[in-house]
């Protein structure tokens, strides 16, 4: 890797993002406007004895989820149009290392993550009462790390998919298993064994582990940062295997 | 003195088909060499095999005294793919930027680059918003932002006006007097006449590889496309006469 070239790759995604407002107007709006909608589900729902209140618990989770499902999707489609424009091969041919590319999207995308989940914090905590026992700084870490992992994910994902079309059905299966695994729905101790398994080896398991330390607990627990070194961990194991993937060389 | 490029018995496969079948070539130092076939005949394939981004099936490929691809290369030899590969969703200027930061470059010598191919007063315009033209020479400005010694452009003048292919190549003659190789792919067989070495191939062979002239001389007639007709004529009457005997 080198320093000048990875910052001027993170500036090239970055401009590119800043030239797409519409992209960047749904990036900021959508997770807060769709925090909105289930507010307003669970206004009247009342909270079960001795457990957060439903939206207190569910918007923690959305927080994290977000970033990830998102930034999974454009990173798919921004390495593809690399991939297909002809771009990619050049930059094959330049003194561009392979990390530089790859750890240049996740830090650009990651960067837009965190303005993202800031303002979905920002309209969870202030506009929609949301409570946790943490502090909301960690919340926004945590998508944070989401959403490099779903950058890291959409990058070796990219490299099986040859149209956009099978960019975008990577999304139901990298996505939707880990949203349905993950503790939301179903706590992770009352599923089946073989699912509570299957689920072990989802990171983003950890990472709901990890805002749900966040809701109950005022100070950061020794779990929630262990949880966030296998969410982290993930990401650099996805973004090593996508180098793996990514040959100067084609047929 | 070696040449710039040294092509030793190049075999390429794509897709289960032969696209080339023992290329043997030089490119010397300095020169404007032209690789001339019509559509299909492999330029592309070639030009991939020595900018390092084709997988090859056997031979080798040596550029400025490395095998192609080797890391040395890649602040040493720039590469204009045929269909535009710039940003569409960044402007003229930021492209350029960006692949000169790549090679080192400062942001000046990416906005004299951007001048070079004309597109000054299209500058701050979206890739996006470009006519076709305009887009191809974009990208013809990342390439030459590195100053490159050696220039691979496929197809660079395709769909430009013809006094723009003429500043072209007159900017690449330019080049060539200061020390850059240059191989420049066309299809068009009127574009020869201003290289200084031609690469001639059909169905991924190679018929000639020698200087205009020379090429005129050994065919009898003045027309390098007559020329060209009449050496595959020549060639194909070999390759029968070999499979015959």
């Amino acid at each position: 890797m080198n320093p000048r070239i990875l910052a001027a790759t993170t500036g090239r995604i970055l401009r590119q993002l800043r030239h797409d407002r519409r992209t960047v107007a749904l990036l900021v709006v959508v997770p807060a406007a769709l925090l909105t909608v289930v507010y307003y589900m669970y206004v009247d729902q009342p909270a079960p004895p001795g457990q957060p209140a439903p939206f207190d618990r569910i918007a923690l989770v959305l927080l994290g989820f977000f970033p990830f499902i998102i930034m999974f999707l454009v990173t798919s489609i921004a390495m593809l149009r690399e991939r297909t424009s002809g771009t990619l091969e050049r930059l094959l041919t330049t003194p561009l290392g392979k990390l530089d590319l790859l750890f240049g999207y996740g830090i650009a995308f990651g960067l837009a993550a965190v303005v993202q989940a800031a303002v979905a914090a920002a309209v969870a905590y202030w506009l929609l009462d949301l409570e946790t026992a943490g502090s909301s700084g960690l919340v926004i870490l945590i998508a944070a790390v989401n959403a490099v992992l779903a950058v890291a994910l959409g990058l070796l994902c990219s490299a099986f998919a040859r149209t956009e079309f099978q960019a975008v059905q990577f999304m139901p299966v990298v996505v939707a298993p880990q949203l349905l695994l993950c503790g939301l729905f179903v706590p992770r101790g009352e599923m089946a064994g073989w699912l509570q398994a299957v689920s072990d080896v989802l990171p983003l398991s950890y990472s709901v582990e990890a805002l749900q330390e966040i809701g109950s607990s005022a100070e950061a627990t020794a779990t929630m940062w262990r949880d966030l070194a296998i969410v982290g961990g993930a990401a650099v194991l996805a973004l090593v295997l996508a180098a793996a993937t990514l040959r100067r060389r084609s047929g | 003195m070696q040449d710039a490029i040294a092509i030793r018995d190049l075999v390429v496969d794509r897709g289960g088909r032969r696209v080339l079948s023992g290329i043997n070539a030089t490119v010397p130092y300095g020169t404007v060499t032209g690789l001339l076939g019509p559509s299909g005949s492999g330029k592309t394939t070639l030009l991939r095999a020595l900018v390092g981004v084709q997988v090859v099936t056997a031979g080798t490929v040596t550029v400025l005294n490395h095998p192609a691809g080797a890391p040395q290369l890649r602040h040493r030899v720039g590469y204009l793919t045929q269909a535009p590969s710039v940003y569409a969703d960044l402007t003229v200027r930021e492209n350029a930027r960006y692949f000169a930061a790549l090679q080192g470059r400062s942001a000046a010598q990416a906005d004299q680059a951007v001048t070079d191919v004309g597109l000054r007063t299209a500058a701050g315009q979206l890739v996006a918003t470009l006519s076709g033209g305009q887009r191809s020479r974009a990208s013809l400005a990342c390439a030459l932002v590195g100053e490159p010694e050696l220039l691979v452009l496929d197809e660079p003048t395709v769909g430009q006006d013809p006094v723009l292919r003429a500043e072209l190549w007159a900017r690449f003659h330019a080049m060539a007097a200061a020390g850059t190789t240059l191989l420049i792919s066309s299809h068009v067989m009127d574009e020869a006449a201003r290289c200084d070495q031609l690469l001639l191939i059909r169905e991924g062979r190679l018929i000639a590889n020698d200087t205009p002239a020379a090429v005129r001389a050994a065919t009898g007639v003045d027309d390098l496309e007559e020329a060209f007709l009449r050496m595959i004529k020549v060639n194909e009457a070999g390759t029968a006469g070999r499979e015959a005997s």
